[in-house]
């Protein structure tokens, strides 16, 4: 076992370096920087740019060194707990994720949490009754979950949750609370918002579970096992609840790995229709401003959860299942 | 031979003896019914098609996809009008309703004349039916001029306004558009994405995962490692950091084709995944190890007698997988970051329809994303229904 771990671990150093490497690239592929679009949207509004402060700021950073050096800086900065610098924001990276990230922790445990509560049971109705009119009837609302596009799906609930109940539109909380200290109000104004999202999101995560469960658990169900256990007198609940239904969790041990990092970045898209005081909107728009290094860091941060995520459940996976541990390898 | 009790012979006395009289067959055994000979020697596509056609689901979503595709192919004779075409009279119009009788007497399908109002308190346009002028729906009719597929000229279209009337099905947008023509023009984009997307990824995926899978060890190794690097990166983020990349002067066709490259290099990891887990349980069969003997290089084993064996699998998944990059462009579209106008795609179409004010006033503008949606579930249904035939064994 430890000598799984080992290696595993071990595999963990360069996938991150090669990702890091690539994130950096995809940041650097633009023909233009951060700057020079600054400077030409300010030409732009016919004002002038302070080219020599930019001019100091480019050194600053290091951009007008070779790509190599710039790399080995950016990477060498998180050893130091430093991700760089935003410069929309003319803040440092850690600075600016503040709130944001607990507020989307929050945001995404619960839309788990509700997926989860409603995934599971319809699940393994449809895998038990397959092909009968429930199960087509739950497939189907669940597809519907996955098919309509959330960011309109979030539009459309923004506007009826305004004209039924009143609630101010979008954000996750009243505008007034934002970086504000917490208080009774403050947390009171959140879980009153927190729903909107949470459905939305939650929507096409339960459509895909539902089927995850039900594929797995009706491969499950057809094995042999099952038929014995069945044929030895085992009443049919617990012939499900005692064999297969643990066998086809599996995969859910697995899905771990995919959870960490969707907890921070969040459903970006939704996030921005709502303007949802997340994370996903500041990274789409430093994606779009070219803010190389809030946009950089914060993919290297999710690449990194999502290893970490991928480790986590094989050694939860090994630890359950000898039959991966003793083969040595990592299956998903 | 069995027999019952009354028949038995007393304890101690001998069984009658008793032989049948029939022609003795030494096939009877082996002998099929027509029944039994119908199943066992089906080929495996014939059983695969029965095993499809018990999800019935599946069937009528094969079918409803063929329809829509063969709708977007003649997309320009369905449209009432040039999806380009703007009445100017006409703005944000919304949709007009086709009548059939007209004060208790039938008229054969047509539309009533519109009034327009602005109301100058809140400056929104009004539209409301003139139910004094009646114009008769015109079919196979001769109307606005096309290209059809941007090369043969055309002006036949199935159905048109009367003369002097208009047909606005589905309302008109901000410029006086005709939604319907437009959403059945943006189809021939939006479907077509998924098709070439799916193609790139599916090529990638089998030729990666497939050497993956037959070679193991090393290449094995970083492949693994790739595509986990791969799937570790969320997937909107970079899209987006892959199409700012596409310089603003590129004409809106290539940026089309560069879409759908984006969208399927990110999306061939999860079918060379499996492309390799099945590789690596049939690379030990026999049959490998004999064409090995015979001397077949690699290439031909894997391409020739491995993958065929699976590939059923693998058009079921990706099946699966092309609601994935309709969706893709749809959000990148809303964005703003994926197609741009002129292009008309339903991606393109909701852009517009981005704010909530839409939602409040124009709610037809929604109207494109009921074919995402319905695309969307076929795609799935299909999807679904091809992958447990895949298996038809089981």
């Amino acid at each position: 076992m430890i000598k799984y771990l080992l290696r595993r671990i071990a595999i963990m150093v360069p996938t991150l370096l090669v990702t890091s490497i690539l994130i950096f690239t995809i940041m650097r592929l633009p023909p233009t920087d951060y700057f020079e679009t600054y400077v030409a949207e300010l030409q732009a509004q016919g004002e002038r740019a302070d080219l020599g402060r930019i001019e100091f700021l480019r050194k600053e950073y290091g951009l007008d060194q070779p790509a190599v050096t710039q790399y080995f800086r950016w990477v060498g900065g998180f050893f130091k707990g430093d991700f760089g610098y935003s410069f929309e924001y003319d803040l440092p990276v850690s600075a600016i994720v503040g709130e944001r990230l607990g507020l989307t922790i929050l945001l995404a445990f619960c839309t788990i949490l509700l997926t989860w509560i409603i995934a599971f049971p319809i699940g393994i109705y449809s895998a038990t009754h397959q092909y009968s009119w429930g199960d087509y009837g739950l497939t189907f609302v669940g597809l519907l979950g996955i098919a309509i596009p959330h960011f309109l799906l979030a539009l459309v609930m923004m506007y009826f949750a305004n004209v039924w109940f009143g609630l101010s539109i979008g954000g996750l909380m009243d505008p007034k609370y934002f970086n504000q200290p917490m208080s009774w109000e403050k947390a009171q104004s959140i879980l009153a918002h927190l729903w909107i999202p949470v459905l939305i999101i939650g929507a096409g995560g339960t459509g895909s579970m539902i089927r995850k469960i039900r594929a797995n658990l009706l491969d499950e169900l057809q094995k042999q096992y099952v038929v014995t256990a069945k044929a030895k007198g085992l009443p049919p609940g617990r012939a499900l609840r005692k064999y297969p239904l643990r066998m086809s969790l599996n995969f859910f041990i697995s899905h771990i790995g995919d959870i960490l990092p969707t907890l921070v970045s969040g459903a970006e898209l939704t996030a921005v229709v709502l303007s949802l005081q997340t994370t996903g909107p500041l990274l789409l728009r430093a994606l779009q401003s070219q803010d190389m290094f809030l946009a950089g860091s914060f993919l290297m941060f999710l690449a990194l959860l999502t290893v970490i995520g991928t480790l986590i459940s094989d050694i939860a996976l090994a630890f359950l299942d000898p039959r991966i541990r003793l083969q040595g390898e990592a299956t998903k | 031979m069995s027999l019952t009790l009354q028949h038995l012979p007393a304890p101690g006395e001998r069984l009658a003896h008793s032989v049948s009289q029939k022609p003795f067959d030494p096939q009877a055994a082996e002998t099929l019914t027509d029944a039994q000979r119908k199943v066992y020697l089906a080929s495996q596509t014939t059983l695969m098609w029965w095993k499809f056609k018990r999800h019935r689901l599946a069937v009528i979503s094969g079918v409803v996809i063929l329809a829509i595709y063969f709708m977007a192919a003649i997309a320009e004779f369905l449209a009432p009008y040039n999806y380009e075409k703007r009445h100017s009279d006409f703005i944000r119009m919304p949709p007009q309703s086709v009548h059939l009788f007209h004060e208790g007497s039938f008229v054969g399908p047509f539309t009533y004349g519109t009034i327009y109002n602005l109301n100058l308190e809140n400056l929104k346009r009004e539209y409301t039916e003139d139910r004094t002028t009646i114009h008769k729906l015109r079919f196979f009719c001769e109307g606005d001029s096309y290209r059809f597929w941007g090369l043969i000229e055309g002006n036949r279209h199935l159905v048109c306004a009367g003369e002097g009337g208009t047909l606005f099905l589905l309302g008109t947008d901000r410029l006086g558009r005709d939604m319907l023509s437009r959403i059945l023009i943006g189809a021939r984009i939006s479907l077509t994405i998924g098709l070439i997307g799916i193609t790139i990824s599916f090529v990638l995926g089998i030729v990666i995962g497939g050497l993956a899978g037959y070679y193991g060890g090393l290449f094995d190794l970083v492949v693994q490692r790739a595509i986990e690097i791969i799937q570790s990166l969320p997937h909107i983020p970079i899209w987006l950091a892959l199409a700012s990349i596409m310089p603003p002067h590129w004409s809106p066709l290539v940026v089309y084709f560069g879409i759908t490259v984006i969208l399927g290099l990110m999306d061939w990891t999860g079918l060379a995944r499996s492309v390799r887990s099945k590789l690596l349980s049939l690379r030990e069969e026999d049959y490998v190890l004999a064409a090995q003997l015979m001397g077949a290089r690699t290439p031909r084993i894997v391409f020739r007698h491995l993958v065929p064996g699976f590939m059923s699998h693998l058009i079921a998944s990706a099946t699966i997988t092309i609601p994935t990059m309709i969706l893709g462009e749809t959000a990148l579209s809303f964005l703003g970051l994926g197609l741009r106008p002129p292009i008309t795609s339903w991606g393109v179409m909701l852009n517009e329809a981005q704010n909530i004010n839409v939602v409040a006033l124009y709610p037809w503008l929604i109207t494109p994303v009921i074919p995402v949606v319905l695309v969307i579930l076929a795609f799935n249904f299909l999807g679904d229904g091809l992958r447990d035939a895949a298996d038809p064994y089981h």
